[in-house]
């Protein structure tokens, strides 16, 4: 649906479309959300971001370890909970705007910046981009931590957790959190509040991934904490050569002839 | 922007009796043994409500009930079920045979068909004839006897694998859809040690898959009168919980599961 004309004000057709569709009776495609446990904590020298690996659709687990921090610039990166869909897309587009932002305006990116497009952006669809974020980076003016709510509403705090597995993970930050951590401390916390999401929170499981943002350096620590390797299988499954019943067999071969007819003096050269 | 389904009719909201209480159960009938197990993982939604909630329950030295589904209907029917065979003991001086076990879950089950009790069963254990054997019932009490049978949330992981690497009916279609080697057939029935290690395969698959699935395994093993127990020696943990003598044998072994 493209008219030559847009009208003015938000295009709601799609939603129009799909309610109607789903009071037919056509079944909603399940989006496959990331469950999820996603924090953000402020420590004496920046952010700590922090996420588990788990994508689920429905009851059942998609992906064992997926990425759920993403990358908006070198100093930001944003967590993603909620349709995966939706923080995949929304996080790198904003990320390029930031990149030609950042060129037309000749400064570094601010937190604030990447903020406002992601809230203005959520805001216009209404809710119906189901992108939960934990915004964090240093910029020039310091440290900064959001949380982007799907219908576009921005809080800034010291710590904050979002996803299915919120709850578990704020217990502990409530439990722990102090001003001006050290680096080890605050890390220990977030691996604490992840794993607190992992273990008690169905929607959220496998791995713990950290993302340490400093004003002078961002360290990405994937998979920094794995306690859920799968044991070794009791058997092995695979099949004997043959298994497959067959009725006919029929080769043939793909060279019908073949001539070789060396050209020039010398060896190909393949240093 | 308010859901637009609702606007076009009112809504109503009334106490819904039942929840899901999530787990998978699963049982497979050897030549002289059955292998009946379940996750011990209770939750609600998101939520885990306990990690070591049993579903699977000893009735008698020869019968094991699996049960799946609304737990607070799973622990009332077993209960039930244990009543009615105190009775029988009382009044025939022995214990009920599997079959008649089997008759007596679909007659229970059917006596509640208009507010059913939310739950799969999954009923193993010895013959009269010695043999293994399963029974797997649906909430109002349809009923069959089969080689094996995963019920719950895993149920749709599970139950191809087993039909793949453990299916053997009367009717020897052992391994479907697989060419044994040549000069070799598929064996009639599986050894104890090998229906084991599927069965916890099946669990640690479905725990990677599900997220319902997971914390604990619970595996009880009954065995055929006279049949030596050999096959229980390489296995750890395993726990005795026969109640007489020379007859059958129930065993329990536990394992852990991931719990994320």
């Amino acid at each position: 649906m493209d008219p030559i004309f847009r009208s003015s004000g938000f295009d709601f057709s799609n939603s129009i479309r799909n309610n109607f569709l789903h009071e037919k009776g056509l079944p909603l495609p399940k989006a496959t959300s990331t469950g999820t446990t996603i924090v953000g904590c402020l420590f004496k020298d920046g952010i700590i971001l922090g996420a588990d690996t788990r994508a689920t659709e429905g009851p059942i687990v998609a992906d064992k370890n997926c990425e759920k921090i993403h990358y908006i610039s070198e100093s930001i990166r944003c967590c993603g909970a909620g349709t995966a869909a939706d923080t995949e897309f929304v996080t790198a587009s904003i990320s390029s705007n930031m990149e030609l932002h950042a060129l037309s305006t000749g400064r570094k990116p601010r937190v604030v910046t990447a903020m406002t497009m992601l809230k203005q952006y959520l805001y216009r669809y209404q809710g119906n981009v189901g992108a939960a974020l934990v915004l964090g980076g240093v910029d020039s003016t310091g440290p900064h931590l959001f949380t982007i709510h799907p219908h576009g509403s921005t809080d800034k705090l010291p710590y904050v957790t979002m996803g299915s597995g919120s709850l578990a993970a704020m217990a502990v930050f409530e439990s722990g959190w102090k001003p001006n951590m050290e680096r080890e401390e605050a890390l220990q916390l977030v691996t604490a509040a992840i794993s607190a999401g992992i273990f008690n929170d169905l929607g959220s499981g496998s791995n713990v991934d950290a993302c340490v943002i400093t004003a002078t350096h961002t360290e990405m620590l994937r998979n920094f904490v794995k306690p859920n390797e799968r044991v070794e299988k009791e058997r092995k499954y695979t099949f004997r050569r043959g298994t497959t019943a067959w009725r006919s067999e029929n080769i043939r071969s793909l060279i019908v002839s073949e001539e070789v007819t060396p050209v020039g003096g010398e060896a190909m050269d393949i240093s | 922007m308010p859901d637009m389904a609702s606007l076009t009719h009112p809504i109503q909201r009334q106490f819904n009796p039942y929840t899901e209480n999530g787990g998978t159960i699963l049982a497979i009938a050897g030549a002289d043994f059955t292998v009946i197990s379940g996750d011990t993982r209770q939750s609600e939604g998101y939520s885990i409500q306990t990690r070591y909630a049993p579903k699977v329950f000893r009735l008698t030295d020869r019968a094991v009930l699996a049960v799946n589904g609304f737990a607070a209907d799973g622990n009332m029917f077993v209960k039930k079920v244990k009543e009615r065979l105190e009775w029988y003991r009382h009044a025939h001086s022995k214990d009920m045979p599997l079959r008649a076990i089997a008759r007596l879950i679909q007659t229970m089950l059917y006596a509640r068909r208009f507010f059913p009790y939310y739950v799969y069963n999954i009923l193993g254990g010895i013959e009269e004839d010695g043999t293994g054997a399963v029974y797997s019932f649906d909430p109002v009490g349809s009923y069959e006897r089969e080689a094996c049978r995963a019920a719950g949330a895993a149920q749709s992981l599970v139950q191809p694998f087993l039909d793949n690497q453990a299916s053997h009916k009367p009717f020897p279609i052992y391994f479907k859809n697989q060419l044994a080697a040549p000069n070799m057939s598929h064996p009639a029935h599986l050894p104890l040690p090998i229906v084991l290690s599927i069965v916890i395969d099946s669990f640690t698959g479905a725990t990677e898959r599900h997220i319902e699935v997971g914390d604990g395994l619970e595996m009880y093993i009954v065995l055929a009168k006279g049949r030596g127990l050999h096959d229980l020696e390489g296995i750890m943990g395993v726990q005795e919980l026969t109640a007489t003598e020379d007859g059958e044998r129930v065993f329990v072994v536990r394992r852990e599961l991931k719990k994320d």
